[in-house]
């Protein structure tokens, strides 16, 4: 008596399903991107232990680039209106005030604004602008500057973020400091990468201990 | 393996006289397409999650307050770091001696790197403590970055504080006489290392 003979069942899978689902989530993911814009300053943070998210919108952003130029950047284009109307009232640059609402970011001193705002947004690089001046004492800038941007935030939430790169030297980075302090300013954020608390240092044992990180 | 059946259902009989054509297989593997599906998630998902930058706080002393109303620092439990050239890094411990005796040298890390200097200081700062509820009061770092230093130096000083739980800390200006100090041992650690 031969055994009775099992049906041979297929191994193929019908991967119609799965392929749906992998090209689903692809074009969730694609969606959900959000690419850098390619930035006109180029920047390399360096990086810090604390885990606090940057702020994304309603900043102001200084950046300092590697020779210590430095530009600024208001995100509110509410506020850039405010501030360029004020400027043009107190200084009487005569700026152009459609120009300065669209310029995503300000690296020129104040007698080159004009010029400055004159020039196309894909033609404003970092590496060929001269930036806000700001390390000599006698003539920061960008004390005026937050002068006005603190008048036009007055009474709103203001987040004061400042991205430096690693090679910007000190002097540049005090005349910022100098600056804040000047017009009060003592709370401010450093833009960094994240990085994760060396092994075995006391910040470390906290957070393995589940404290949380206080700034 | 994996196909897409596409043949169409049932075998219908074609009529008289249609030639049989020789039947080509519409079916396409998928496999690959899976593959490279899934290769492209794995990049969008990684590249939607590193991108987060982070923000470190740092609060300014008011230059305006009055001199008898800023914390003095004591002697014993002050530790003063200043940031030069090329990532040196210097520190002395209370006042700088008028011979500068004190001032030593440190590196970011490695050996004698900062963090021992820190650590070490902090637990001389615990062993003559009066007051046992908190024994890291007298405890105050000063750091004074040189005009030679760079941005990453001063932020992985300021990191170094939040890593090893500092809680009195203060960014100076640098003295001129430091300065020079620094300026100088810069100098001679490049003419060394030649």
């Amino acid at each position: 008596m031969g055994r009775a003979k099992l049906p041979r069942k297929s191994t193929t899978i019908d991967m119609t399903a799965m392929c749906d689902v992998a090209f689903l989530l692809l074009s969730f993911f694609i969606l959900t991107t959000k690419f850098k814009p390619s930035e006109a300053i180029a920047v390399t943070t360096p990086s810090s232990v604390s885990s606090k998210v940057a702020p994304s919108k309603d900043f102001v952003l200084i950046t300092i680039d590697k020779d210590g130029k430095v530009f600024l950047t208001i995100d509110d284009k509410q506020k850039r209106e405010t501030i360029v109307n004020s400027l043009n009232a107190t200084k009487n640059l005569g700026l152009d005030v459609a120009a300065f609402k669209s310029a995503n970011f300000i690296g020129a001193p104040f007698s080159g604004l004009a010029s400055f705002l004159a020039i196309t947004e894909e033609n404003r690089k970092g590496n060929q602008l001269p930036g806000i001046p700001c390390k000599d004492s006698t003539n920061n800038e960008l004390i005026t500057w937050m002068q006005v941007i603190n008048d036009a935030y007055a009474g709103t939430k203001m987040d004061l973020l400042l991205k430096g790169d690693n090679l910007a030297k000190y002097p540049a980075f005090k005349g910022v400091l100098t600056a804040f302090k000047k017009n009060n300013i003592q709370k401010f954020q450093m833009v960094t990468n994240p990085e994760n608390a060396p092994a075995g240092s006391e910040l470390y044992k906290k957070s393995m201990a589940g404290e949380k990180q206080e700034n | 393996m994996a196909e897409l059946d596409t043949s169409g259902g049932g075998h219908k009989k074609k009529g008289p006289g249609v030639k049989k054509g020789k039947k080509l297989s519409t079916r396409v593997d998928l496999t690959p397409m899976v593959d490279l599906g899934f290769l492209l998630i794995t990049f969008f998902i990684f590249t939607t999650t590193m991108s987060q930058p982070t923000a470190m706080k740092l609060l300014l002393p008011d230059d305006k307050a009055k001199p008898e109303e800023q914390n003095k620092a004591k002697e014993s439990g002050a530790l003063t770091i200043l940031m030069g050239n090329d990532n040196h890094i210097y520190y002395y411990e209370g006042q700088l001696k008028v011979d500068a005796s004190n001032f030593l040298s440190a590196s970011y890390n490695g050996e004698n790197s900062i963090r021992d200097v820190i650590l070490k200081k902090k637990a001389y700062v615990r062993s003559i403590a009066q007051d046992p509820n908190d024994p890291e009061h007298d405890l105050v770092i000063v750091i004074k970055p040189s005009s030679t230093c760079t941005y990453k130096n001063v932020i992985d000083i300021l990191d170094e504080m939040s890593i090893n739980v500092v809680k009195k800390y203060a960014l100076v200006d640098i003295f001129d006489i430091e300065e020079q100090l620094v300026k100088k041992s810069d100098e001679n650690s490049k003419s060394s290392s030649n």
